[in-house]
């Protein structure tokens, strides 16, 4: 694998998209040229009192164009900073980091929670097999309309504003989906649900977890995950999210 | 222009080394930075057995700073032996392992085992404040810190520095009582004991709720207690905490430290340790300084 870089890249755009929630392309074409969906970014503050970069999903990748797009939520000072961002500005960035999602499958379910939707646009671009994209939202949604692109749509909304009322499980139970390999990326409780719901059904999982970070490259533990076999970094059970995932098969973690 | 510096007969050839913890055994960091520039690498503590590390979240932000409570995750000495010993020999740096127990028998047990390994110095953890047994319970009485020096001491072919801890009344004390024991240097600051409160959650954001500040925000008292210490004793002291770059550094050199240690802002900028190296030379070539050592203490 490539070495991530850190560079200043140049912001293309930063649009508000929905309450909150920010899609910015950069123009970093070095990166653009070897990310894979699934990786991440580490976005830097300008504030020097905010020392630690903030991990964000790459969202899509153009390489002709060499940028990267992210969306993200606004969720503290750190993602409130990029959100002020404007066209010719610049920000330090480090990646492509992490594994990134590996494309198998004939028929595949692609499902993103919340603020894990984000990197499964990229993935529903490059899979070339059948898709099915199940997202799910508290009430507002966002990115929606770019995905029926890329297969059929399926949305659950918590409070059943739009699409199935309750959460994707909900949402592919009552469209009836079927699948030979699920993706996933959201919050821990999906994850673990979808995890026992690939177990139930027999088929295999990627899940995208998420965990505090500090170095973003492997070296501090900071991130860990518990996982069913002895890591090869600490001999213990625990994986890097940073390094040895994001992405990890179901059955490799304890969620 | 010489920028070697020498500790405890060893000598290094610049004096800019990693924090444990912050670097593991240099792997990942290899990628941005040339180890053989590094006047050497200190690992990540090492244990007798693999230790899993406490439960995440592990890591927080602060002002200016971080917390962590790792908790010591390491694969434990046999694998670091084998694996990341000669990782490390590959490069031209020296290396300074980071040593932890929960009982002096198990300091001890990682002690004997690196004594007939090719590394160049010990560095004694006994003030990290994540893990209960050992840890900071060692290193913040003076009669203990005496006592657990002289046992390893009595063991390690290699030189032996011990990690002081912050979390103390009166740092001096325990570094005299490492200099009774036979440390051959000082290694300080570690991490100053931490809290952070998630106000939405109305918890503690870190799972074991209290953990170690590091970063810039911990820098001048970092600074104070090298100087304190290098007027209280003849040991060599290999000085940290907030260094980000070529100016911090020299502030430590200043105060009295030999050596320093770059940690949390290798997070922040990967190739932090060699621009140390790169600006210590300018300021160097700047001031027409001969020999670093010149500036070794050189505030009184
Ligand atoms: C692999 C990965 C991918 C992610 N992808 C996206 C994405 O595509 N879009 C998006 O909106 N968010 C994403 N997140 C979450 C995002 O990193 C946090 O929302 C963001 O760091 C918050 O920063 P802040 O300064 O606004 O918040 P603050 O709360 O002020 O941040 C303080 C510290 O906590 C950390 N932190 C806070 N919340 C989280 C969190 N949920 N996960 C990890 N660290 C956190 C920050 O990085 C920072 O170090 C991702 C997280 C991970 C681990
Ligand atoms: C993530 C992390 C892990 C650490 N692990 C260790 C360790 O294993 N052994 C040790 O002696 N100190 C450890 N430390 C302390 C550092 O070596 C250093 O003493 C401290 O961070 C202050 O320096 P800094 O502000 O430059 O980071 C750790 C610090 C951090 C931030
Ligand atoms: S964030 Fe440092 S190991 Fe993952």
């Amino acid at each position: 694998m490539s070495v991530a870089l850190k560079k200043e890249a140049v912001v293309c755009e930063n649009l508000r998209i929905a309450t909150d929630i920010y899609s910015m392309w950069i123009k970093e074409p070095e990166m653009a040229s070897t990310a894979k969906p699934g990786q991440f970014i580490s976005m830097y503050c300008s504030d020097g009192s905010r020392l630690l970069p903030r991990p964000i999903s790459i969202c899509e990748i153009n390489k002709k164009q060499g940028a990267l797009r992210l969306v993200y939520r606004i969720a503290g000072k750190g993602t409130e900073e990029f959100s002020m961002l404007q066209a010719s500005d610049r920000i330090t960035v480090m990646g492509p980091l992490g594994n990134g999602f590996t494309l198998e499958g004939k028929k595949a379910l692609l499902i993103g929670g919340g603020i894990g939707i984000p990197p499964m646009l990229e993935l529903a671009k490059q899979l070339s097999c059948e898709k099915q994209i199940v997202l799910g939202y508290r009430d507002v949604t966002f990115l929606d309309k770019e995905f029926e692109t890329y297969g059929s749509v399926y949305i659950s909304t918590e409070d059943g504003s739009k699409g199935t009322k309750g959460n994707v499980l909900d949402a592919i139970r009552t469209n009836g989906l079927h699948a030979d390999i699920i993706y996933a990326c959201g919050p821990t409780p999906m994850l673990k649900g979808i995890k026992g719901y690939a177990a139930e059904q027999g088929i295999k999982a990627q899940l995208s977890l998420e965990e505090r970070m500090a170095c973003g490259i492997g070296a501090c533990l900071g991130c860990v995950c518990k996982s069913k076999e002895v890591d090869h970094h600490s001999n213990v059970n625990n994986k890097r999210i940073c390094k040895d995932g994001p992405v990890f098969y179901a059955e490799e973690v304890e969620l | 222009m010489n920028t070697s510096v020498t500790i405890a007969g060893i000598e290094f050839k610049n004096p800019v080394t990693t924090a444990s913890g912050t670097f593991g055994s240099g792997m990942e960091y290899s990628e941005y930075v040339d180890l053989s520039k590094l006047g050497a690498v200190t690992t990540k503590g090492v244990s007798s057995v693999p230790w899993p590390g406490n439960p995440t979240p592990r890591v927080a932000e602060t002002y200016g700073g971080m917390l962590n409570a790792i908790g010591l995750q390491n694969p434990g000495v046999d694998v670091f032996i084998k694996r990341d010993i000669p990782f490390l020999r590959k490069y031209d740096t020296k290396i300074i392992v980071n040593v932890v127990g929960k009982t002096t028998e198990e300091y001890c047990e990682v002690v004997e085992r690196l004594s007939d390994c090719d590394v160049d110095l010990l560095e004694i953890n006994i003030s990290c404040p994540n893990v209960k047994e050992g840890g900071i319970a060692f290193g913040q009485d003076p009669k203990c810190v005496e006592a657990i020096t002289h046992e390893l001491k009595k063991r390690a072919k290699q030189p032996i520095i011990m990690k002081l801890s912050p979390n103390v009344t009166d740092i001096t004390e325990t570094a005299k009582a490492a200099q009774a024991g036979g440390a051959d240097a000082l290694s300080l600051i570690n991490t100053l004991t931490g809290m952070k409160i998630d106000i939405h959650r109305r918890s503690f954001l870190l799972a074991n709720r209290t953990g170690g500040l590091s970063g810039p925000a911990v820098k001048p008292i970092a600074v104070r207690m090298v100087y304190q210490v290098a007027n209280a004793v003849k040991l060599p002291i290999i000085g940290m905490g907030g260094i980000a770059n070529a100016e911090d550094a020299l502030e430590f050199i200043m105060a009295g430290a030999s050596m320093i240690a770059v940690g949390t802002a290798n997070f922040v900028n990967p190739t932090a340790t060699t621009q140390i190296v790169e600006g210590i030379e300018a300021y160097m070539k700047k001031y027409q300084v001969e020999d670093i050592n010149e500036l070794i203490g050189c505030v009184k």
